[in-house]
């Protein structure tokens, strides 16, 4: 099966109304030419799963700024005040989640997990509408899956079977989103024959990814 | 010395040779320009490595520390992902969190992710971290424009319930014991009434109150 693909193909994917997950930590490890993409094919109305909403002008940021977003579950929204601006105004809704929540919620989805029990946020105004349970005398929070429509993810080097190798920080919440969508497209910056990564060094199996572009965006 | 020199000199000598560290945003990084002579710490970053570090030579875009700034990795660190980052903040094996604050109360409560109608930034790893670190050590200055920062009732909304370990201002130092709050060390300088009038939580004052530490 060739997983090699197009910008075209990819975006014959995107819909409107979709739950798209994309990797990164503000905007490092983004698959910027998956988000421009993204953003190029028109559609609105996205539920966007990620740690945060980047930048204005960097990262998922530019789908919050050209108001694609209906909903965004992120960590964090500071560096981007349009997604506050947004928020306050009601045009978008934000769902704040605890970023280790937020990365145990995605690896439930993709684990087959009915969800995890975490002390994270109980006492605190996360725990609002959470079902507790008390386990062995301490309080937990049920903190439920979270499952994408499609992932997209950014790798420094693939081989042609999908399998991925990530960069420096650049790794964050790719690996585990590559186990929580429906169709999970990586970009990456190098692609090379199968055979030619060491096996012992592939940090996400080629099993989960759908598709491959190849960006040649040297960073 | 200004107040952040005397909170960071402090907090500094808190930490033991060994120890696993994550420093918030701000103040806290401060902490490892006052390392003791002979202490090693680990500096893990969310994002996801351990061994944070001066940027070495040219940054790396790839390379970057909680804060999105460019970062560098120490020789003996370690690359991850945010799975990876969050099980070692959560399954407590990180050593000790220093984080600033909003506000702290008696009780041990933190407030610092947000102000309701104001700044809302998102919580990011804080909330993980106070919840797993062994150590929760709260980093800020007294007061916030004269008004007490350390409250018999936080407020504003919580980070964590009944997590803070330690507080360290420029003033003093306080730990929570049992439940309990007591005030541990002054500042050179200080003394009690000052720390009251600068205090609207109520607090115990140790038996051996001393002057604050690695100053």
């Amino acid at each position: 099966m060739d997983k090699l693909t197009t910008i075209q193909q990819v975006s014959a994917s995107f819909h409107t109304g979709m739950t798209v997950m994309v990797g990164g930590f503000l905007a490092v490890g983004t698959p910027t030419a998956l988000v421009n993409a993204l953003l190029n094919s028109g559609v609105s109305e996205l539920t966007l799963i990620g740690n945060d909403t980047a930048f204005p002008d960097s990262g998922v940021g530019v789908l919050v700024v050209n108001k694609r977003v209906k909903k965004a579950i992120v960590s964090h929204i500071g560096t981007n005040p349009e997604t506050g601006r947004q928020m306050m105004a009601g045009e978008m809704q934000v769902d704040l989640v605890p970023q280790g929540t937020l990365a145990e919620r995605i690896r439930a989805a993709g684990s087959g997990l009915g969800g995890v029990l975490t002390p994270t946020g109980v006492g605190t105004i996360v725990e609002e509408g959470k079902q507790k349970l008390t386990v062995d005398g301490k309080e937990y929070l049920l903190e439920k899956p979270l499952k994408a429509d499609i992932a997209l993810i950014k790798a420094k080097r693939a081989d042609k079977a999908g399998n991925l190798i990530y960069s420096k920080s650049a790794r964050n919440f790719n690996p585990v989103m590559a186990l929580a969508a429906d169709l999970v497209v990586a970009e990456v910056e190098e692609l090379v024959e199968v055979g030619q990564l060491d096996p012992d060094e592939i940090m996400t199996p080629g099993i989960l990814i759908d598709k491959i572009i190849v960006s040649g965006e040297a960073k | 010395m200004d107040a952040k020199e005397i909170i960071a000199r402090r907090v500094a000598a808190e930490l033991k040779d060994g120890d696993v560290v994550n420093l918030g945003i701000g103040l806290p990084t401060l902490v490892t320009n006052y390392l003791p002579e002979g202490i090693t710490v680990t500096l893990h970053s969310e994002n996801g490595f351990t061994g944070l570090g001066p940027v070495q030579g040219e940054p790396h875009p790839d390379l970057v520390n909680a804060g999105g700034k460019p970062a560098g990795i120490i020789p003996g660190g370690a690359m991850f992902d945010s799975l990876m980052s969050f099980a070692l903040v959560r399954g407590g094996h990180v050593d000790v969190t220093v984080l600033g604050g909003l506000q702290v109360d008696q009780h041990g409560n933190l407030a610092n992710w947000m102000v309701p109608g104001k700044m809302v930034p998102g919580m990011g790893g804080a909330m993980d971290l106070v919840a797993g670190a062994k150590k929760v050590i709260v980093a800020m200055e007294h007061t916030a424009k004269g008004a007490p920062k350390i409250l018999k009732e936080c407020n504003l909304p919580l980070t964590g319930k009944g997590v803070v370990s330690m507080i360290v201002t420029e003033l003093a130092v306080f730990r929570l014991i049992e439940g309990k709050l007591v005030l541990e060390e002054l500042a050179p300088g200080v003394d009690i009434a000052t720390v009251k009038a600068g205090t609207d939580a109520e607090f115990i004052v140790h038996s051996e109150l001393t002057t604050m530490k690695g100053l």
